[in-house]
Order: structure tokens, then C-alpha cells, then sequence
């Protein structure tokens, strides 16, 4: 029951109460692609997918009880007391089938201080090592880029930042850490994030930022959201002190 | 008058409203609302009760909007001292429920009053009870809900389980004439728990990256609930089923998707689940399967049935419509 809406949105059921919309970037559809698309991570996509939520927000309020979007999808939940899944398809059909012709862009850039450096920032020597790098070269490529925050989940105030250059990208650990400190600053494949609070978790830890990445008390509890870029910015140890930041105790291992 | 003689030494608490008190926290007790919807952008889930059914049914039980927040009670153990007269409702799974030590039935209204110990047992058919309070306990919503995922460190009343000496607040039952009527739900009307439970799913997601032959199995074979089962999610063993692909890019979960990790084993993933996530998903359960789920525990067996996305849209309503037909009797 796959519909495509325009040459690159397509819409899939994932529920008694969701629809999905997967977003593809149509050049790439002319090149080698063998049947099967794969997974695509780019700016032209996550701008579409915004531009999407916004008109989805903003015209399908009364029949939506939520939106997941992420990298190049997404999720719509809808109340069935209000509408059936038809009448949903026909609606999103409607709204969505000129969306990704223009371009829009509109987030904030945000600056992000980190303390970067192997006391804060245990995964940095093996990442220098995989790279055949300097730490130096490893701290100041993941201070080039200007990051796009492509999806925000899997804890709350985590933001899902990409993408790292492609020289100090690394695999998740095989086994995850089951304490990745408050403010971890760290790297999965070629994604990057700020732990907003301590979890478990899998990704190369590289520094510690002092912001708070999420404030359930405050108005606006989100640092980043979606769409916004954030660049990195090293500060020295004491800096980190003085704007709050806590180093987590030495574990041993 | 209220009995408050037993909060006299406890200063906090003598000028705080009153309510329920634990004097046991049990296993797991929580205080939920029908969930947080709307605040997927800040990555935090539903959470909700995990059998909605259920949950409702206490609601009506007390007279309440069916959203009221209760206490979910998970496998039993919670104890409560009553500190102000009221009128409340057990439903859920058959867990030994009772009040000064007597046995009391479930799905049935019931006044207790001010000095009550309220105590559950220990289920063992099925997993979770909901206790409703007419009038509704007064909880401060978290991003506009009250239902707890303690993952997070949101909802309830400070965000985790409830422990011992929090005081749930309630409204006080102005006079003995607004008591509200002693109703039940007549007992064929009550859900029965079983070991085994039907999932009705509607395929979707990744359902093109499973090869027909995978999804045959998938829709043939019988499953066990692992040990790994929460309100997060409930992890399954039998024969493996195999995507494709491995990993997708990571994309938002609904209620009951269906998660295939590469070891093949399904995951149905719950009212608790995280937001977003990389694996390839085959389809979701129907929510009331869902609520149905969520009362098995380890060992306990299920089948995955396919349906369309039209039928489930079908089972829905009838299901809608049976609850609003079905009547409540009056006590005595």
C-alpha cells in the first residue's frame, strides 16, 4: 500500500493509527540504484522533511495526535476518533505534493562549548588511532563542520547531529558503557550528539559540554531542535568549571 | 472528620492535602493519565497505561473523564493508607485486593474511608491493575500529562515510581449525598486474562524488506514472552525472522510496532518505547492486542495474526462502540 505523493515523498502504513513518509532525494534516483534505496542522509532531505512537519502542524492539527521526524521520514499519528486513514492519505496527499520544490531554510545557528580533551574525553586516543591523526587533528575536525540537527529522540533532549567528517567517524562500541556521563560529547558513525543526561550508551565519547541539553522545567526545555545548525566550540578546563560543568569521577576501567 | 492523627509527625505533611498515602510502595506502582502526546520534538514518549481498557473501565467506574489520572498498579505489593473519604475502583488483572485485611472484589466502586489500609497482593494471572478515585487524584501535569515513564524522569509525582509517604492528593467528596452511585461491570463484561494472546498487525514499515517465506513464518509459528518485558517493550522467542536489511535509518516508532533485530527475535514495543529508532520494523500490533499483551509475562505464549489496515480501523470502532454501549450495574 505504498503511495508516492511526488518524486520524492512516499507514504507507507505503519499502523492502526500511523502513517509513514519517506523522503528521498530525487537525484538520487537516477543514479546507480539497484532496486533498493538506500539510506540517505543530506540537507536538501532534512529541509524537506521540516518544511513537511510544519505544513502537517500547521494545516492537520485537528487530525493529528502526534509527528516523529527524523533523518528522512516522517511519522504521523493520527486520532481515529477524527479521521480514517483514507481521508488521512487524501489530506496528506493534498498538502504535501508540491512540498521539497522550494527550498527553506530558517534554523538557528547555535554554538556549543566543549571541553575536549582526554580527561572529559576517554574515546579520543582510539578514534586518533583509527585515523591516523593527532588528538589535536581529531578535536579541530569536530570543530570544522557546522552540524545539522536532523532528529531529536531516543532520550529526551537528544539531538542527533550530522554529519562528522568521514577521517574521525567511528563504529558504536561493540558493548555500550552503561554510564555515558551527563554532557558526553560523542560520535557514532558519522553522527554526533550531546548526552543530555547520564544513560547507557554505545557512542565514542570525545569531550564534555556545560550546557544543559534539556530542562524539563524551562519554557523552552530544548537547546537545539530540529533544523537549527550547531558548531562546536573548544573551551579550556577552567571555562568549563566556571559555566557549570561537572567532571564525572574517575571510574577505574 | 478525617483521621489525620497518624500525619501528626510529620511535619511536612500537615499542612499538605490529602489523599491516598503509601505505606507500600509494591513492585512497581505508577501514577498515569491515557498519556503525553505532542512532545515527540523533545524525544519524550507516550508512556500511558499499558492496558487502556482496563484503564478506562476504572474511570467509568468512579464517574470520571475517562483521561483522570489513576495508579497503575505493576504485579501488586502496594499498599495505601486512606486519609480522607472517597470513593475509588480496582480493575485490571485478578489481583487479591482488599481493605482492612477483607478480601474486595475488582470492577466495582466502593467507598472507603478516612483510615482505610487499602492492600494489594500479588497477581497471578496477568500483570497490571488500575485504581481509580472519584473525583481524580490532583497530580501537577508534565508537558501536559501526568502518566510516568521513569526512564525519563517525568510524570507522577516526582517524575519516578511511587515510593513510601508520598501522599497521591484527592479531591474531598463534598457531602455524603455526591457520594456517587456503588456500580460494577457486570462479570461477562470483564476481560478475561489468559496466557495466550492473538496480535492482530497490520503490516507496514520495512514489510518490503521481509521476504514472503519470513513473513509466512512469522504468521505461523507460536512465540514466547521472553524475560525481557516491560513497559517498554516485550521481547519474544521463537523462530527467527529475517529482514534484508539490518539497520534502517533511524525513523519514529508507533504503539505496537514491530521491531526484527538481527537475531530475529520480535520485539512489540510498548507505550514506554524510545521515540526513534534503527531497526527494521515489520508492522504494528493493533493497540488492543497491545493493552492484551502487556498483561502476559515470561513464558507466556502468543501468535501474530496479519490484517489489514481497513480491518483494524474496523476492530477499533467496534471495539469503541462496545465500550460505550456496555452499561454499568448498580449495587445494591
Amino acid at each position: 500500500m505504498s503511495i508516492k505523493i511526488n518524486e520524492h515523498i512516499r507514504l507507507e502504513v505503519a499502523g492502526e493509527n500511523a502513517l509513514m513518509l519517506y523522503f528521498s532525494d530525487h537525484e538520487q534516483g537516477h543514479g546507480n540504484r539497484q532496486g533498493k534505496e538506500t539510506a540517505v542522509v543530506n540537507e536538501n532531505i532534512s529541509s524537506n522533511v521540516q518544511q513537511a512537519t510544519q505544513m502537517i502542524q500547521k494545516h492537520l492539527s485537528a487530525d493529528i495526535i502526534d509527528l516523529i521526524p527524523s533523518y528522512a521520514s516522517i511519522l504521523v499519528m493520527f486520532n481515529l476518533l477524527e479521521i480514517d486513514h483514507h481521508h488521512l492519505r487524501n489530506k496528506l496527499k493534498k498538502l504535501l505534493v508540491d512540498c521539497g520544490s522550494q527550498l527553506n531554510k530558517q534554523g538557528r545557528l547555535l554554538e556549543l562549548p566543549v571541553y575536549y580533551s582526554i580527561e572529559s574525553g576517554q574515546d579520543l586516543p582510539r578514534i586518533a588511532e583509527k585515523s591516523k591523526l593527532s588528538i589535536e587533528q581529531v578535536i579541530s575536525l569536530h570543530q570544522a563542520q557546522e552540524y545539522s540537527v536532523y532528529a531529536i529522540g531516543f532520550a529526551p533532549g537528544f539531538a542527533y547531529l550530522g554529519e562528522v567528517d568521514e577521517c574521525i567517524a567511528m563504529p558504536r562500541l561493540s558493548t555500550p558503557r552503561l554510564k555515558v556521563p551527563k554532557g558526553a560529547v560523542a560520535i557514532a558513525d558519522r553522527q554526533t550528539a550531546v548526552y543530555p543526561a547520564q544513560s547507557p550508551g554505545g557512542w565514542n565519547i570525545i569531550g564534555l559540554c556545560p550546557v544543559d541539553m534539556f530542562s524539563p522545567k524551562a519554557d523552552m526545555p530544548m537547546t537545539v531542535e530540529v533544523g537549527d545548525k550547531v558548531k562546536f566550540v573548544a573551551i579550556e578546563r577552567h571555562e568549563f568549571l566556571e559555566l557549570g560543568g561537572i567532571l564525572p569521577k574517575a571510574d577505574k576501567g | 472528620m478525617s483521621d489525620i492523627s497518624h500525619l501528626a509527625d510529620h511535619p511536612d505533611t500537615a499542612n499538605a492535602e490529602l489523599g491516598l498515602k503509601v505505606t507500600n510502595a509494591g513492585v512497581l506502582s505508577l501514577v498515569q493519565d491515557s498519556g503525553r502526546f505532542g512532545a515527540f520534538n523533545l524525544g519524550l514518549t507516550n508512556g500511558g497505561p499499558a492496558d487502556l481498557q482496563a484503564f478506562y473501565w476504572a474511570n467509568r467506574l468512579c464517574g470520571n473523564e475517562l483521561n483522570t489520572s489513576v495508579i497503575e498498579v505493576n504485579i501488586g505489593g502496594l499498599g495505601l493508607t486512606v486519609q480522607l473519604d472517597c470513593v475509588i475502583a480496582v480493575t485490571g488483572a485478578p489481583m487479591p485486593l482488599s481493605i482492612n485485611d477483607k478480601a474486595i472484589p475488582l470492577w466495582c466502586s466502593i467507598a472507603v474511608k478516612a483510615g482505610d489500609n487499602i492492600s494489594f497482593g500479588f497477581s497471578s494471572q496477568g500483570v497490571r491493575c488500575y485504581l481509580a478515585i472519584a473525583g481524580g487524584f490532583v497530580i501537577k501535569e508534565s508537558f501536559g500529562s501526568t502518566a510516568t515513564v521513569c526512564r525519563e524522569s517525568v510524570g507522577g509525582l516526582h517524575g519516578g515510581k511511587l515510593i513510601v509517604d508520598d501522599v497521591l492528593p484527592c479531591k474531598p467528596l463534598v457531602s455524603i449525598e455526591n457520594l456517587p452511585k456503588r456500580l460494577m461491570l457486570a462479570e461477562h463484561e470483564q476481560p478475561k486474562y489468559s496466557n495466550e494472546v492473538v496480535l492482530h498487525t497490520v503490516l507496514g514499515y520495512q514489510k518490503k524488506h521481509f521476504p514472503a517465506v519470513e513473513k509466512r513464518m512469522l504468521f505461523s509459528s507460536e512465540y514466547q514472552v521472553s524475560k525481557h518485558w516491560d513497559r517498554m517493550g516485550y521481547r519474544l522467542q521463537g523462530r527467527p525472522i529475517k529482514a534484508d536489511i539490518e539497520g534502517i535509518l533511524s525513523e519514529g516508532i508507533s504503539y505496537g510496532a514491530v521491531q526484527i533485530p538481527a537475531d530475529g527475535q520480535p520485539i512489540v514495543l510498548l507505550n514506554d518505547r524510545q521515540t526513534i529508532g534503527g531497526y527494521p520494523k515489520i508492522g504494528s500490533v493493533i493497540s488492543q492486542d497491545c493493552g492484551k499483551l502487556s498483561q502476559l509475562r515470561q513464558g507466556d505464549k502468543v501468535r501474530f495474526e496479519p490484517i489489514s489496515i481497513s480491518q483494524a480501523d474496523n476492530m477499533f470502532h467496534l471495539n469503541l462502540s462496545r465500550f460505550n454501549q456496555t452499561k454499568l450495574t448498580v449495587c445494591d
